[in-house]
C-alpha cells in the first residue's frame, strides 16, 4: 500500500484543491462580479441592496482563496513557490484589490460623506481582483519558465495579449455570475436588470468560450492533440456539447425570466470550461515542466493533511450551507 | 542605505504587513470572546444593557475583523511571493500547520461570522449564542496553529532535512515543539489584555462625558477585572518564556539584553546604545549582578554573550534591545494600572476618579504597542535565521528583483495606510456615537442612510 502512495496522494490532493478552486471561483465570481456591476447599477437604492445581498458572505467566500493558497503550500510546495514569485506583481495588484474591496462592506455603511470612495474601491478592486485572477488562469495556459526549481523569467513575462483577453473573458464570467445571483436575490427592479445584462453578458462569455477554443490549440500542439487526435476527439465530445448546451439554456432561462436556472446553469458553464481546462493541463500544475508528482510535498505531510480535510471539509460545505440557508431571506444587513 | 538589496525590501515588507496584520487579530481575540462573554451575561440575567453594549462593540468588531481577514489574505501568499525557498523547503512542515488553520479556524470565524453581525433578529437566540463563540473559539483555534508554525521556525522539532528540504518526522513533537506553549500562551494573554484596555479605556472615556455611563462602568468593570489579575499573571508567563529562549535562542536574549561578553553575575541593562560594529554599548546605565538572576533566576548563572558568535551569526542588537524594554515598560504599566484600579473600585470610588479614568483613556492603545514591541524582540531577536541553525533569511528569499520588491512596498504601504486611517476614522465615530440605549427594533427592510439614527447625545 505504502508504495503506491506517492502516486495516489497528489492526485487525491490535486482533486482536493481543484474543488476549492471551483468553489472559490463560483462564491468570490458572483460577489467580485457584484463589484464590476456596482458601477453600472440604475440606482443608490440598487447599489445598496447588492452589496447587502453578499455582505454575510463575503468573509467566507474569500476564504476558499486562503485555502487555495495554503492548501498548495502545503500539498504542492513546490508549486506555490514557482507560481507566487513568477505572478509576483499581478498578484499583489490582486491582493490590494481585495483589501479595498472587503473593507468597503464595512467602511461604506459607517461612511456618510465619503461614501462614494468605498463605492469606487469596490467597484474597483472587485474588477482588478477578477481581472488578475482571468490573468492568471491565462498565464498557466501559455506556461512558466523555470530553471533548477525557480522562476527564471522576468516580472513582466505574464503580461501577453492572451493574458489580457482571459482577464478580460473572466470578468465577464463574473458578472454572468452576479446576474444570476442577483435574479435570486434582488427586488423587480434589481431583476429585470439583470436579465437584460446577463444576456449581454452571456454572449460575452458565449464569444470568450469560442475564442479560447481556437486560440488554446494553436497556441500548444500537445493541447491541440489531446482534444483532436481521433480517440480523444469523441471521449472529449461531451465538454463542447455540453458547454453549448448550457449557454443556450441560460439564454432560454434569461428570455422566461426563471429565478434559480440562470444561475445554477452559469456554474455548470464555469464547470465545463473548468473541466476544459483540466484537460488541456493535466498532469501538470505548473505548465510545461512541473507535474503534480513533480511538485508533491512528502506522503507523510500530505497523508498528515488528509486525515484533517476528510472530516473537516464536509463540516465546512454544511455551516457554510446553514450560514446561507440562515440569512437567505434577510435583506437589511445594513444597520450594523 | 537603499541599493535595493532584495532581502532587506523584502524583510521591511513582510515586517510592514505583518504587523498591520498582527493589530487586528491581537484585538479580535480578546474581543470576540468578550463579545461571547456578554452575550451569556445577557441571556442569563435579560438585561438590556448587556445587549446594548454588545451590539455597540460587535460594530466596532465587524470594522477591525474585516480589516484582519483581508491583510491576512496577504500573509497566506507572502510566503511565496517573497520567501519561495522558505516555501520550497519548509513546505512539507508550513504547509499543513497553515492548511489546518484554514479548515479548523478561517472557515469556522468565516462561517459564522454573518449569522454573528448580522442575524440578531433572524435566527434564535440559542443560535446567534453559538455563532458568536464559533468566531471567539476560531480566533483562539487560529492562533494555536500560526503561533505553533512561528515557534517550530524559531525552535525546531521534530522533522529531518532529506536532501535540503525538510521533512515531518514526528507531528507532536513538531506541533507542541519547545518554544510553542510559551508563546501561545503569551500571545494569548497579550491579545486579552489589548483588548481589555480598549475596552476599559473607552469605557473610561464615557465615564469621563458622562454619557452612556450604565454602560461604560461595564466596560471598565469588566476590563478591570481582568487586567488586574492577567497582567501579573503575563509577566510570568513572559519570565518563563524568556528561560525557554535562554535554552534554545540564546543569542536572542543576549541581543535583547545587550550583552557583549559571556560571564556569570552579569549586570541587568536599564539603558544602553548597543553598537554592532563596535561591539559595545554606549551609554549604559547597569545594576550590576542583577541580570544573571533574571535571566536564569540564580545569582551567579552564566549567560553567553553576543561576542561568543560570530557576526554573521548573531542578530544586531539595537532593535531587539529597545523593543524589550518597550515590551516590559508596557507590562508593568499595565500591572500598575490594575491594582490601582482594583484598588479604587474596593474603596468604591473607581468611577469617579477622574485621574484614573485620565490614565485609562491615554492607555487604551497600550496592549498593542507592547505587541509590536514584542513581536520586534522575536522575529528581529532570531536572525539571521528564519529556521532556526536550519535555514537563513537571505537564503530563503524569492528570486523577485529588488524594484518589483519596492514597488509592492510602496503599493502596500500607501493602501494600508489609506485603510487604516479610515477603519480608525469610522471606529472613532461609532466609539463617539455610543451604545443605542434602546433597542432598535422593529425590523426595518430597506437601509435607507439618510434615516440612519445618529446618536441621541449628538458629537462631542
Amino acid at each position: 500500500m505504502s508504495e503506491y502512495l506517492p502516486v495516489i496522494l497528489p492526485l487525491v490532493w490535486a482533486v482536493i484543491l481543484a474543488i476549492g478552486v471551483l468553489i472559490y471561483v463560483v462564491l468570490d465570481g458572483f460577489d467580485l462580479g457584484l463589484g464590476v456591476l456596482f458601477p453600472f447599477a440604475p440606482n443608490h437604492r440598487c447599489r445598496d441592496a447588492m452589496m447587502n445581498s453578499v455582505a454575510p458572505y463575503w468573509d467566507g467566500n474569500e476564504t476558499w482563496l486562503v485555502l487555495g493558497g495554503g492548501g498548495l503550500l502545503a500539498a504542492f510546495p513546490l508549486a506555490y513557490s514557482l507560481l507566487l514569485p513568477a505572478l509576483y506583481l499581478p498578484l499583489i495588484l490582486m491582493l490590494c484589490g481585495l483589501i479595498l474591496r472587503g473593507v468597503a462592506f464595512e467602511f461604506r455603511y459607517k461612511a456618510e460623506t465619503s461614501r462614494w470612495m468605498w463605492d469606487w474601491a469596490f467597484a474597483g478592486g472587485s474588477t482588478l481582483a477578477a481581472f488578475v485572477q482571468g490573468a492568471a488562469i491565462g498565464c498557466f495556459i501559455q506556461g512558466f519558465e523555470i530553471k533548477d526549481n525557480a522562476y527564471a523569467g522576468g516580472a513582466f513575462d505574464w503580461l501577453t495579449p492572451f493574458v489580457i483577453v482571459t482577464g478580460v473573458a473572466l470578468v465577464a464570467g463574473y458578472v454572468l455570475l452576479a446576474c444570476g445571483w442577483l435574479i435570486m436575490k434582488g427586488d423587480d427592479e434589481l431583476r429585470d436588470w439583470a436579465y437584460d445584462i446577463g444576456k449581454k453578458a452571456l454572449i460575452a462569455v458565449a464569444a470568450f468560450i469560442l475564442i479560447f477554443s481556437i486560440w488554446t490549440p494553436l497556441m500548444h500542439d500537445e493541447i491541440a492533440e489531446r482534444w483532436f487526435s481521433l480517440g480523444n476527439m469523441v471521449m472529449l465530445s461531451p465538454v463542447p456539447i455540453l458547454t453549448a448546451l448550457s449557454v443556450v439554456g441560460v439564454w432560454y432561462a434569461l428570455e422566461k425570466r426563471w429565478t434559480y436556472v440562470p444561475f445554477l446553469l452559469s456554474i455548470v458553464i464555469f464547470l465545463l470550461c473548468y473541466t476544459g481546462l483540466i484537460v488541456s493541463l493535466f498532469p501538470f500544475i505548473i505548465p510545461p515542466d512541473i507535474t503534480i508528482w513533480d511538485a508533491a510535498a512528502a506522503p507523510k505531510s500530505q497523508l498528515f493533511m488528509l486525515y484533517g480535510a476528510i472530516p473537516l471539509v464536509p463540516i465546512i460545505l454544511g455551516y457554510t450551507a446553514y450560514s446561507y440557508y440562515s440569512m437567505w431571506h434577510v435583506k437589511d444587513h445594513g444597520y450594523h | 542605505m537603499f541599493d535595493l538589496d532584495p532581502v532587506m525590501l523584502a524583510r521591511i515588507q513582510f515586517a510592514f504587513t505583518v504587523s498591520f496584520h498582527i493589530l487586528f487579530p491581537a484585538f479580535t481575540i480578546g474581543l470576540s470572546m468578550w463579545l461571547f462573554v456578554l452575550e451569556c451575561l445577557w441571556l442569563r440575567t435579560g438585561k438590556p444593557i448587556y445587549l446594548d453594549t454588545a451590539k455597540h462593540w460587535s460594530k466596532i468588531f465587524a470594522v477591525s475583523f474585516g480589516m484582519g481577514v483581508v491583510s491576512g489574505i496577504v500573509m497566506s501568499y507572502e510566503f511565496g511571493t517573497n520567501w519561495s525557498v522558505l516555501s520550497r523547503e519548509g513546505g512539507n512542515i508550513l504547509g499543513p500547520l497553515l492548511s489546518y488553520e484554514v479548515l479548523t479556524a478561517f472557515f469556522l470565524e468565516a462561517g459564522f461570522l454573518g449569522i454573528m453581525l448580522f442575524g440578531w433578529n433572524h435566527v434564535p437566540k440559542g443560535v446567534h449564542l453559538l455563532a458568536t463563540g464559533a468566531v471567539a473559539f476560531g480566533t483562539l483555534i487560529s492562533a494555536f496553529w500560526i503561533l505553533s508554525a512561528n515557534s517550530w521556525m524559531q525552535t525546531p522539532a521534530g522533522y529531518e532535512v532529506i536532501d535540503g528540504v525538510l521533512h515531518a518526522k514526528d507531528w507532536v513533537e513538531l506541533i507542541f515543539n519547545p518554544s510553542f506553549p510559551y508563546r501561545f500562551a503569551h500571545m494569548v494573554t497579550a491579545a486579552y489584555l489589548t483588548t481589555a484596555f480598549c475596552v476599559g479605556g473607552i469605557g473610561a472615556w464615557y465615564l469621563l462625558r458622562n454619557r452612556s455611563v450604565p454602560h461604560g462602568k461595564i466596560m471598565l468593570g469588566m476590563a478591570l477585572s481582568l487586567i488586574v489579575w492577567m497582567a501579573p499573571m503575563q509577566l510570568v508567563i513572559g519570565d518563563l518564556h524568556g528561560l525557554n529562549t535562554l535554552e534554545h535562542q540564546p543569542a536572542k536574549v543576549a541581543a535583547l539584553e545587550a550583552h557583549w561578553e559571556t560571564g556569570s553575575g552579569i549586570p541587568l541593562i536599564l539603558f544602553a546604545i548597543p553598537d554592532n560594529e563596535a561591539e559595545e554599548n554606549h551609554f549604559e546605565v547597569a545594576i550590576p549582578g542583577l541580570g544573571s538572576l533574571i535571566l536564569t533566576h540564580e545569582w551567579d548563572g552564566e549567560v553567553r554573550g553576543l561576542k561568543s558568535w560570530a557576526k554573521e551569526d548573531r542578530p544586531n542588537p539595537i532593535i531587539p534591545f529597545f523593543a524589550f524594554r518597550l515590551m516590559v515598560g508596557c507590562g508593568m504599566i499595565m500591572i500598575a494600572l490594575g491594582f490601582i484600579g482594583a484598588f479604587l473600585w474596593f474603596r468604591g470610588t473607581l468611577f469617579t476618579t477622574r485621574w484614573y479614568l485620565r490614565s485609562m483613556v491615554i492607555c487604551w492603545p497600550i496592549g498593542f504597542v507592547a505587541v509590536l514591541a514584542g513581536w520586534f524582540v522575536t522575529e528581529v531577536g532570531r536572525q539571521p535565521w528564519v529556521v532556526y541553525n536550519i535555514l537563513r533569511t537571505e537564503d530563503a528569499v524569492s528570486p523577485v528583483p529588488g524594484g518589483s520588491v519596492l514597488t509592492t512596498l510602496i503599493l502596500f504601504v500607501v493602501v494600508y495606510f489609506f485603510i487604516f486611517g479610515a477603519g480608525m476614522y469610522y471606529m472613532a465615530k461609532l466609539v463617539r456615537r455610543g451604545p443605542d440605549e434602546t433597542p432598535p427594533e422593529p425590523d426595518e427592510d430597506e437601509v435607507d442612510l439618510s434615516r440612519r439614527p445618529m446618536a441621541a447625545s449628538g458629537n462631542p
